[in-house]
């Protein structure tokens, strides 16, 4: 049932090389002209909460690219044996245990953080971009090329959230990491930055340069 | 009292979207249309309200620790708390299955209206923040209830008022760039800004 995006390579030729030019694009792609956020409208919700701080934001990217990149390979590894009915189940039980996973090392060596994530960390289950790859992409290809696209989707999800905290945190609170780096008297902050809106408008903002510069349009 | 308070607060002021952003794929890609936008509306609803409570039951009486001393007093030490993720996803994915045989076998035409929009649910991460919001904030059961229902309400509204804001921005002229996502982002921080007004109601 899944949809196949890359046309299986003959069984004759001789080992492709690791990084094959057509295996990079697997990697590069998602950075920019297929980015899941800003192009395919993907795991927007996660993208949008955490990116308050700089910080927590680094370590939810982090558990993104980990949780993509492992369920992609164990659903990639499974994908000739899930039958078709029941493969969401499938997938969000494989998915639920790398969260969790995650969310038990949070607990045990960063329990400051795991606090400020809070719910967030187990929303990563239904983070769409996951649930996408695993469904159009692990489910009809090889192991290795699911590692690198899930690596690829993972990378360019991690530089769209930190780039949306970067500028919220900056503008909202005056700092980076949480080191201050002007003073309210120089500049006054924005606490609309802080808040939901300025969420909505940077994201929207940098949609917007991005699309332009790849000259995507949305019809 | 206490009760309609959290309703309203969860309709309102701690909107899934706008204060959570929750929910926000199928927020961003079903309210082309006001019509489908309803029907989403009411299925998130429908199985927020159900499974909220539902998955109360489970972390209160299965979950948490000492939960399974109903079952036997050697279980009082016992803490599953690390299953919540699974026990939660895989409940609501049954729920959804079970609510779609349920509404196809009686209500043919509410089948119809909601058809593929139900599955989706299992996804929406709404749904899933829904309980663990629950369980983080220490609910009762009557309270998880109502929260479950108000915040799929406020869902509701959000994503209707989005898709007719939507509807009648077809006949602008935005940017290249802009059009689709983008605007539809900032138009959100926009109706954002509006729900912040609801700050500080109290019944």
């Amino acid at each position: 049932m899944s949809t196949e995006t890359v046309a299986p390579v003959a069984a004759k030729e001789p080992a492709e090389p690791l990084f094959s030019k057509r295996r990079k694009k697997f990697v590069l792609d998602p950075l920019s002209d297929d980015n899941p956020v800003t192009v395919q409208v993907l795991g927007i919700c996660s993208a949008l909460a955490v990116t308050v701080k700089m910080e927590p934001t680094l370590i939810m990217a982090v558990s993104v690219v980990f949780v993509i990149v492992f369920s992609n390979l164990i659903i990639s590894l499974l994908r000739n044996l899930i039958p078709g009915r029941v493969r969401i189940i499938v997938q969000l039980g494989v998915i639920a245990t790398f969260v969790t996973l995650v969310s038990e090392v949070l607990k045990a060596y960063n329990y400051e953080m795991f606090k400020v994530l809070g719910a967030f960390v187990g929303l990563i289950i239904t983070n769409c971009i996951v649930m996408g790859r695993l469904e159009a992409f692990a489910m009809g290809n090889k192991p290795w090329d699911s590692v690198l696209d899930g690596l690829g989707s993972g990378f360019g999800y991690a530089w769209v959230i930190l780039t949306v905290a970067f500028f919220r945190e900056l503008l909202g609170s005056g700092s980076l990491f949480n080191v201050q780096i002007y003073d309210a008297s120089i500049m006054p902050t924005n606490s609309l930055f802080i808040d939901s809106v300025g969420a909505f408008m940077v994201l929207g903002i940098l949609i917007w340069i991005q699309r332009s510069k790849s000259g995507y349009v949305e019809h | 009292m206490e009760l309609v308070n959290l309703g309203i607060k969860s309709v309102f002021i701690d909107n899934m979207i706008f204060a959570y952003f929750l929910g926000m794929c199928s927020f961003l890609a079903v309210s082309k249309k006001v019509t489908t936008a309803i029907g989403l509306g009411a299925a998130v609803v429908f199985v927020l309200g159900i499974t909220a409570p539902v998955n109360w039951l489970v972390q209160e009486y299965i979950l948490k620790e000492g939960a399974l001393t109903w079952l036997s007093a050697d279980f009082a030490g016992l803490n599953l708390e690390f299953l919540q993720f699974i026990m939660f996803i895989a409940i609501i994915a049954a729920i959804v299955q079970l609510v779609e045989m349920v509404v196809e076998k009686f209500s043919p035409t509410l089948y119809g209206a909601l058809g593929i929009f139900l599955p989706l649910i299992a996804v929406n991460c709404a749904i899933l923040g829904g309980s663990l919001f629950m369980v983080q904030r220490d609910y009762t059961l009557a309270e998880a209830g109502v929260f479950g229902v108000g915040s799929g309400l406020g869902f509701m509204f959000a994503i209707v008022a989005l898709a007719a804001v939507r509807e009648k921005l077809k006949y602008s002229n935005v940017p290249d760039g802009l059009k689709g996502l983008g605007i539809t982002m900032l138009i959100t921080g926009l109706m954002g800004i509006a729900f912040k007004s609801f700050i500080g109601i109290a019944l």
